[in-house]
């Protein structure tokens, strides 16, 4: 059994350039994890289901265990890394809005799901801050957790809208949808 | 020292939110150390079969292979998995060899481990191993188990393990209640094999330290401590030359963190290769590997007056438990037999349970093991029993719900193991009316079975019991450290369910301090405390948080002897102050933390709560739904959960509890079904196939929960929680889906209700098609 050669793939992750040699079979979603250390993004099925692996390629919600890392060359990736606003003065992560409201609403338990869930519904507000329910919940119908029943999750999106409202926060402006095709 | 109780029951932001919302998690995969290894299982494709040969030598020769390890590297006697739980002699000879060897038993069943220097180069050696299996007949289903004409182990000579008896009242009383009773009813009903499916699959990394000859374990959550014992006899070395380090975990609902064969291989060829090696399970092999549940058949009976009393319950049981014995896998047979009464008035009761083998993934216990699936029988037997007799459904369960006085009561024996046991307290009936005002009952009971704009409602009730703080004891040892700040430490293990700011909110009141005095919560693994007993039958927070406040108690203790130490007097005389931050006697006072602290190095203490009677917290749930009769689709238009757990911690983190196990019940009651076709090989091998809940499929879902009644059993007053959600989920939707089609006679005696089961109910019933 003989493997294609590694090549090497440009790209910018949370506003850095990253060079990395992948393996052309390698993942975007184990480049990431593995290459750049960037474990925030997490694989629950590494078949396009589960949703946990989301991160935003230029501005579009993808599953990153579906494309491969190169073809992503060239692209904006954005991981929940930097969703945040950064570290605040005591050192400790400040949370992005988003972010806060999924903790106010208890919007996670083990947190696996919670990188994967966050990154689509901030892909969703910045294309469409005044979702309704019915829309939040049909966004995240491909993004599965088993442990909070959703109920605090579909919660915490609806009351993070007005800071999108306001202008989209957090890391990069995202603009447009969520890509449901993988 | 005061108990303010600031904290307990306030709705506390958690802790551990942070790292998850910001991707800091620390899950097994994401730690990585150099020159670490990878694994992967070459798992059997056959279901039944002699293992003839296994060739690993193409595997061998691929660059980056480290090792290809069979049963045959594994020494003279292959080690196999014991019971951990109701270990018994007769069970004992089911269980699962680490690898196989001889025979292999199921479709995924680990037959050799290979180890190389990438997952990808892993998993190709893996497809060059040559596995030479003869086919033997696969047993799939009960009868075939029970005819027993092909075994599994022939040297056993049946396919059927011990069976279980829970017992109220002798055989006398038993055989007396149903030949005397007016009415009597008898139904089959079957629950289908489903699983947890945590977000994240399981992984272990293990690392050899070849100088200090020690292994360090992380990935393991649940029960570390008891992982490490048994890894500690399996690979030979002593227990303290192993740490098991817990990580963050994605999941747990029962099933992660029993032991798994690839706990004891990953660790065996990290030890043998003397380098760190990491296995990460993918989706498939998850549903193939980690322990199904819930598969089991129960003909029920039941007898009763014709006002509706009952006088009797008796069924005869037979659990699936797929090819092995699993450690835990007698606790849904022993609390499907025991709570089969649930918390009704059965004066005598008799269920046997038979604990079968087949071809198929051994099971274990999965969030309200046993329990989800009696309480299905039972309360749909009750819906045709009161139907049968012309009484209301929530008139036969008013009559027969437990009154306060007889609360706590004696719960059946269960043998052979001889074990009862007691409830604890509690006031059934105010849950069970509680939650019918939530629901509206009243107004709605009307629209039941009526059809309304094309599709049909349905409404149904049921109450549970739910048995929490599973002994014998736990540790906790609190330090307060230099800085003035505390850390606790906790032998309970925390699998995603909010234990750090549990634990924090505990600790914090029963020092009498702000939540940021408290530096860091510590759990789980080996190392923290001198033994801990895990996170299993809801007992973390009632087990670890009665420790703490041992511990509590112990470091006020130490605070003042210190002190007295220092002023020279006896510790009576010592006052501690300001929320901890200072020590006074005879008109001095000196500050604790700081250099010149009286505790300037740290003092700790420790703290052990013992326990061998159970709490019992309780609850009732009701459903109002619609069935389309033209495409057997169910719309969940209301589900209420109304609970009492004696004493609220963390009203946030308990309404999720509840709400994430109602939701998990919805999905092993509508959607998820793990199925087998004949040769035993699983259909439902990815998400797309294995169907669990989506945010779009019930958002109407709430949970109200009292604390009216604490818990005698334990100084916080706090009840095990969290697993009851799942429990009445079964029985209940069921019972609507049947007040719902009533005109049509629909009894869905069999999960899961599925569109087209019930599409095809519904045909059968009418007549309309000749189903088998
Ligand atoms: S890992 Fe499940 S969708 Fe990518
Ligand atoms: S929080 Fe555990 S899977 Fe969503």
């Amino acid at each position: 059994m003989s493997n294609p050669p590694p090549r090497t793939v440009r790209f910018t992750v949370n506003g850095k350039p990253a060079a990395v040699e992948v393996e052309p079979r390698l993942t975007l979603a184990d480049c990431l994890r593995h290459a750049l250390r960037l474990t925030g993004t997490h694989v629950g099925c590494e078949h396009g289901v589960c949703g946990a692996c989301t991160v935003i390629v230029d501005g579009r919600a993808m599953r990153s265990c579906l494309m491969l890392a190169v073809q992503a060359e060239g692209c904006t990736v954005e991981t929940i890394e930097g969703l945040g606003t950064g570290l605040d003065e005591g050192g400790a992560e400040a949370l992005g809005p988003l972010q806060a409201a999924f903790r106010r609403h208890h919007a996670l338990q083990c947190g696996f799901c919670t990188p994967g869930m966050l990154m689509t519904a901030h892909a969703l507000l910045s294309r469409e801050p005044d979702a309704d329910a019915d829309r939040v919940r049909e966004a995240l119908s491909g993004n599965l957790c088993r442990c909070t029943g959703y109920i605090g999750i579909v919660e915490a999106v609806l009351d993070a809208r007005p800071a999108y409202q306001a202008g989209a926060p957090g890391g990069q402006p995202a603009t447009g949808g969520i890509d449901r095709t993988g | 020292m005061t108990r303010r109780d600031t904290l307990v029951g306030q709705p506390v932001e958690r802790l551990e939110d942070l790292r998850f919302l910001s991707g800091r998690g620390q899950y097994v995969d994401d730690r990585s150390v150099d020159g670490m290894l990878h694994a992967t299982l070459v798992r059997s494709t056959v279901a039944h079969g002699i293992l003839r040969s296994i060739d690993t030598t193409a595997a061998c020769a691929l660059p980056g292979v480290h090792a290809v390890y069979t049963a045959h590297d594994l020494g003279a006697k292959v080690p196999v998995i014991p019971m951990r739980m109701e270990a018994n002699a007769d069970l004992a000879r089911f269980e699962q060899p680490v690898l196989a060897h001889g025979k292999v038993r199921y479709v995924g069943e680990p037959v050799a481990l290979v180890v190389a220097d990438t997952a990808a180069i892993a998993e190709d050696a893996a497809g060059l191993v040559g596995v030479d299996v003869a086919s033997l007949p696969p047993v799939l289903d009960r009868a075939s188990s029970e005819r027993g004409e092909v075994l599994l182990f022939e040297a056993v000579g049946s396919n059927r393990g011990l069976s279980l008896q829970a017992i109220r009242g002798d055989a006398a009383a038993i055989d007396a209640a149903f030949q005397d009773a007016p009415y009597t009813r008898r139904r089959r009903f079957k629950v289908h094999r489903h699983t947890a499916l945590p977000m994240e699959t399981r992984g272990l990394l293990a690392e050899w330290d070849p100088v200090r000859q020690r292994l360090t374990v992380s990935g393991l959550v649940k029960v570390p401590f008891a992982i490490r014992s048994l890894l500690a006899t399996l690979l030979d070395m002593p227990e303290s030359a192993i740490d098991a380090v817990e990580s963050d975990c994605g999941g747990g609902f029962g099933m992660r963190g029993e032991f798994y064969p690839e706990d004891f291989l990953v660790s065996f060829a990290a030890r043998r290769l003397g380098q760190a090696v990491k296995w990460i399970e993918d989706r498939n092999e998850h549903l193939l590997a980690m322990t199904h549940a819930r598969e089991v058949e129960c003909d029920l009976e039941i007898a009763c007056d014709l006002d509706g009393t009952i006088r009797g319950l008796r069924g005869r049981g037979a659990y699936d438990l797929g090819a092995y014995i699993r450690p835990n896998a007698v606790t849904a047979p022993r609390n499907f037999a025991q709570m089969a009464g649930g918390p009704y008035r059965i004066p005598a009761l008799h269920m046997d349970v038979a604990m079968l083998v087949s071809n198929k993934t051994p099971a274990g216990s999965y969030r309200g093991p046993g329990r989800f699936e009696t309480d299905y029988f039972r309360e749909r037997l009750f819906d045709i029993a009161a139907g049968d007799l012309g009484i209301d459904r929530v008139a036969f369960r008013r009559h027969n719900l437990l009154r306060r006085h007889e609360v706590p009561g004696r719960l059946p024996v269960v043998m052979p193991y001889g074990t009862g046991g007691e409830t604890d307290s509690g006031d059934y009936h105010e849950t069970f009316e509680r939650c019918l005002a939530e629901i509206g009952w009243h107004d709605k009971v009307a629209l039941a079975g009526r059809q309304v704009d094309g599709v049909f409602h349905g409404l149904a009730v049921g109450s549970y019991i739910e048995g929490g703080a599973s002994g014998p004891r736990e540790h906790a040892r609190l330090v307060f450290e230099a800085d003035g700040r505390v850390t606790v430490h906790v032998g309970s293990s925390a699998v995603g369910q909010g234990l750090e700011t549990i634990f924090a909110q505990i600790a914090a009141d029963a020092l009498g301090l702000p939540m940021d005095r408290i530096a860091g919560v510590f759990h789980g693994s080996s190392g923290i405390v001198k033994m801990g007993y895990g996170s299993l039958g809801s007992r973390s927070t009632v087990m670890g948080g009665s420790a703490i406040l041992d511990a509590a108690k112990n470091l006020d203790h130490a605070l003042r002897a210190a002190a007295a130490a220092r002023f020279g007097c006896a510790p009576g005389e010592v006052s501690i102050e300001d929320g901890l931050r200072s020590a006074a006697a005879r008109g001095r006072s000196l500050p604790l933390a700081g250099p010149a602290g009286i505790a300037a190095d740290g003092i700790e203490a420790e703290g052990v709560f013992e326990n061998n009677r159970r709490t019992y917290s309780y609850g009732t749930h009701a459903a109002h739904l619609t069935v389309d009769p033209a495409t057997g689709q169910v719309r969940l238009l209301e589900y209420v959960s109304v609970e009492d757990v004696g004493r609220i911690i963390n009203p946030m983190t308990l309404h999720g509890q509840v709400l994430g196990a109602i939701v998990q019940g919805l999905g092993g009651t509508l959607l998820e079904h793990l199925v087998y076709d004949g040769q035993g090989q699983l259909l439902t091998g990815s998400l797309a196939s294995y169907l669990v809940p989506a945010a779009d499929d019930f958002p109407n879902i709430r949970s109200i929960v009292l604390e009216n009644h604490p818990s005698p059993v334990s100084p916080l007053g706090a009840k095990g929680a969290g697993e009851g959600g799942v429990i009445s989920v079964g029985g209940v939707v069921a019972n609507a889906i049947a007040s719902a089609l009533s005109s049509f006679g629909v009894q869905p005696d069999e999960l899961p209700l599925t569109p087209p089961r019930i599409w095809e109910l519904i045909q059968r019933s009418s007549g309309q098609v000749d189903l088998p």
